[in-house]
C-alpha cells in the first residue's frame, strides 16, 4: 500500500500544488507508516518532488498525452493507483484535476471528497473536513471504501520541505483510443498575467470603480504585487472585465495568501469565493460596507484617492526589498 | 436530439447557513430553495436547443418530494417534462448512480448537469455519471454548439479557455457562459400554468453503495475584528503586510 499523488507539471515545470499535494501526502503517510508515490505525464526533471517527501516517481511520457485530455489522464492515474496498490490517491483542486478527480473515483471504486481542507480529522473511520455551503460551513465527511480519493483544496495545508531520497521508474500505462474522444483544437491564454489560480496575492475591484476606463489603478497595483486581478459580479455582467475574473460563489473561488478588495460591497455571494484566502484588506468609501465585517485590514476612504499612493507606496516597499 | 438537465435543489445563495441536531444535519428552517444557479444556465441553454434545433428536455432531480416546486419551476421555464427519483441525495456517487439509470433508460443524447452545486460543493456528479456510462465528459464548460452528433465547445481552463470537439452522446459539467446571465429565463404566467399539465414522473432509485457520508458541520470560527487604517497612513498597512500577516 502507499499514498500516490498526481503531481501536474506544466510549461517546464511542477504546479505548486503539486509541491503542497506532496507535503500533504507526506505527513499522511508517516501517520500511516507508508510512502508517497506522485505520477507524472511527461514531465522533465523531477528531482525537485523529493524535496516535499516524494519517495518515487512514476514518470509517464507518451506523446499521445501531450494535451491534457481527461479520460486519458483519469486512466493513467487509475492504473498508477492500481500497480502501486494506492489505498489513496490525492488530486489538487486544479481545474483540471477538479474534472479528473470524479472520473478517477469510478474506475477506480472509490469514495471521494472534494476540497478538503486539512489532514484527516481519523484515519479509522477515514474522516476529512472539507469546505461546504460555499465556504460558509465546513463537513465532516466519512469515507467507507477501501480506496480513496481526496481532492485537496488550495493553499489549505500549505508547503513543507521534508526531504527523501527519491527513486524514479518510467510507467507505460495502457492507453486506449476511446481515451480521446473529447479533442482540444486550440487553447487560449492570458499572457503576461498571473492568473487567479496561480496567484498568491489577488487584486479585487467592484462596481466602486465606476467604470472599465478605471481599471489602470487596479493592474498597476497587481502589477506592483505580482498579482492577479479579479472582479465582484456586476463588473463581469457590465463587461468591464473578462468572465474569468469574476469572484464568488458562482465565479471563481480564491484561495490566495492576500485578497485585496476595492469598492467591492461584500454581498455574501461574493464572500463566499473568497473566504478561504488568508489575508483580506478592504478599501471602501462606505464605512457600513459589510466587507469590513470579515476583513482582517481596512481603509475607510475613496479608492481613487488611495490608489496612485497606495502603488507609490507599494513601489518603494518593493524596491526596498529587491 | 434528446436533452436531459440535473437539477439540484439548493439554498438560495443569500441563505444563512446553520446546523441542528448536534450539527449533524442542516437546518432547513427559513431557507428558501432554488435550481442551482450553475444548473439554470445549463436548462436555459437547453431550452434554446429545444426552440433553435428541436430538442425534446427533461429535467431530473434526485430528491424527497420537497423538491417538486423546484422542478416545476423547471418546467415553467420550458422544460418538457420533469423525473424525480425518490431518494434522498446523501452521496455524489449515489447520485451519479441514480441519474446514470434515468440516462440509460431514457436514452438521452445531451446531459447537462452544473460544475458543482452550491451545497455540498462536491463538483463529482457529472463525472461521475460519465465515468458510470462511459461517454464522452467535458467538464467546466462555458459554450456549447452541436450540429448532428458533432459537438464544438469551449471549457475553462486555469488562467484561459480552450475549444474542443466531441461527440454525443456527451455529458456536460456547465457554468455560467453556457448563456449570459441577462439571458436566463424566469418563468412567466404561461410558463406556470402550463407547467402544471406537465408530467412530472416520480421513480424509485436503483441500488447503489454508498461510499461517503457527511457526518458533521461546522461554522467557520468567529473573526477578530477588522484593524482600521487610516487613508493618511498607508505606511502602516505596508507594515502590517510585511511583518504582522507576512503575506507581502
Ligand atoms: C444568485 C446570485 C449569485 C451571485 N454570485 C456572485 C458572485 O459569485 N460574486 C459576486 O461578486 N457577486 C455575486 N452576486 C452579486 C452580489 O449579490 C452583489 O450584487 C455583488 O457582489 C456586488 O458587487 P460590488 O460590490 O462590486 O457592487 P456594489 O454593490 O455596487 O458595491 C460597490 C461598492 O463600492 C463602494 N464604492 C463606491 N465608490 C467607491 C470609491 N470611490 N472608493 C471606494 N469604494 C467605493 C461602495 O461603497 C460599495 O460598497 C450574486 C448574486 C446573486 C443573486
Amino acid at each position: 500500500m502507499s499514498i500516490l499523488i498526481y503531481a501536474e507539471y506544466a510549461e517546464g515545470k511542477f504546479k505548486k500544488v503539486a509541491f503542497e499535494l506532496a507535503s500533504y501526502a507526506k505527513k499522511v503517510a508517516e501517520s500511516l507508516g507508508t510512502t508517497v508515490t506522485a505520477v507524472t505525464v511527461n514531465a522533465g526533471d523531477v528531482s525537485e518532488l523529493s524535496k516535499y517527501g516524494v519517495d518515487k516517481v512514476l514518470k509517464v511520457n507518451n506523446d499521445k498525452l501531450t494535451g491534457f485530455t481527461a479520460k486519458a489522464y483519469a486512466d493513467v492515474i487509475k492504473q498508477a493507483a492500481q500497480k502501486e496498490n494506492a489505498k489513496l490517491v490525492l488530486l489538487s483542486s486544479t481545474t483540471d484535476s477538479i474534472y479528473l478527480s470524479s472520473l478517477v473515483a469510478v474506475a477506480l471504486e472509490a469514495g471521494f471528497a472534494s476540497n478538503v481542507v486539512g489532514l484527516p480529522v481519523s484515519t479509522s473511520p477515514f474522516q476529512v473536513k472539507r469546505n461546504a455551503f460555499s465556504n460558509k460551513a465546513f463537513n465532516f465527511t466519512e469515507i467507507s471504501t477501501d480506496v480513496k480519493v481526496l481532492g485537496l483544496a488550495k493553499n489549505s495545508y500549505g508547503i513543507f520541505e521534508n526531504t527523501s531520497s527519491l527513486t524514479e521508474e518510467n510507467f507505460n500505462p495502457t492507453i486506449g483510443d476511446n481515451d480521446f474522444g473529447v479533442k482540444v483544437e486550440s487553447v487560449e491564454k492570458v499572457s503576461g498575467k498571473v492568473s487567479i489560480a496561480d496567484a498568491d496575492i489577488v487584486v479585487s475591484a467592484g462596481r466602486g470603480m465606476k467604470g472599465p476606463e478605471n481599471w489602470g489603478m487596479i493592474e498597476e497595483l497587481a502589477s506592483v504585487l505580482g498579482a492577479a486581478t479579479a472582479c465582484s459580479k456586476p463588473v463581469s455582467d457590465l463587461g468591464w472585465r473578462p468572465h474569468g475574473e469574476h469572484v464568488g460563489q458562482t465565479g471563481k473561488p480564491v484561495a490566495t495568501n492576500l485578497y485585496i478588495a476595492i469598492g467591492i460591497s461584500g454581498a455574501i455571494q461574493h464572500i463566499a469565493g473568497i473566504n478561504s484566502s488568508k489575508v483580506k484588506v478592504v478599501i471602501n468609501s462606505d464605512p457600513e460596507a459589510p466587507f469590513f465585517k470579515v476583513a482582517d485590514y481596512g481603509i475607510v476612504g475613496d479608492a481613487f484617492e488611495i490608489l496612485p499612493k497606495l502603488i507609490e507606496k507599494f513601489k518603494a516597499f518593493k524596491l526596498q526589498q529587491s | 436530439m434528446k436533452i436531459l438537465v440535473c437539477i439540484s435543489h439548493v439554498p438560495d445563495t443569500t441563505s444563512k447557513i446553520n446546523f441542528t441536531n448536534g450539527d449533524s444535519e442542516f437546518d432547513t428552517n427559513g431557507v428558501q430553495y432554488v435550481i442551482n444557479p450553475n444548473d439554470e444556465f445549463g436548462l436555459t441553454r437547453a431550452i434554446w436547443f429545444q426552440e433553435q434545433q428541436g430538442a425534446t428536455v427533461t429535467v431530473v432531480n434526485v430528491g424527497g418530494p420537497e423538491t417538486e416546486p423546484t422542478l416545476r419551476k423547471a418546467l415553467a421555464i420550458g422544460a418538457n417534462e420533469a423525473i424525480r427519483v425518490n431518494a434522498n441525495p446523501t452521496d455524489g456517487f449515489f447520485v451519479a448512480k441514480q441519474l446514470a439509470e434515468v440516462i440509460k433508460t431514457g436514452g438521452y443524447d445531451l446531459v447537462i448537469a452544473g460544475k458543482e452545486s452550491l451545497d455540498y460543493n462536491g463538483g463529482m456528479v457529472p463525472g461521475m455519471i460519465a465515468g458510470i456510462l462511459g461517454y464522452n465528459f467535458l467538464n467546466s464548460c462555458t459554450g456549447v454548439t452541436i450540429e448532428g452528433s458533432a459537438v464544438t465547445a469551449v471549457r475553462e481552463i486555469d488562467g484561459g479557455k480552450e475549444t474542443v470537439s466531441t461527440t454525443l452522446p456527451l455529458i456536460i459539467g456547465g457554468q455560467k457562459g453556457l448563456v449570459e446571465e441577462k439571458d436566463l429565463r424566469i418563468p412567466n404566467m404561461r410558463g406556470i400554468m402550463t407547467a402544471r399539465t406537465k408530467a412530472l414522473a416520480v421513480v424509485e432509485p436503483v441500488e447503489a453503495s454508498v461510499n461517503t457520508k457527511a457526518v458533521k458541520f461546522e461554522k467557520p470560527a468567529a473573526k477578530s475584528a477588522v484593524k482600521l487604517i487610516s487613508p493618511d497612513n498607508l505606511d502602516e498597512l505596508i507594515d502590517l503586510l510585511h511583518n504582522e500577516a507576512k503575506v507581502i
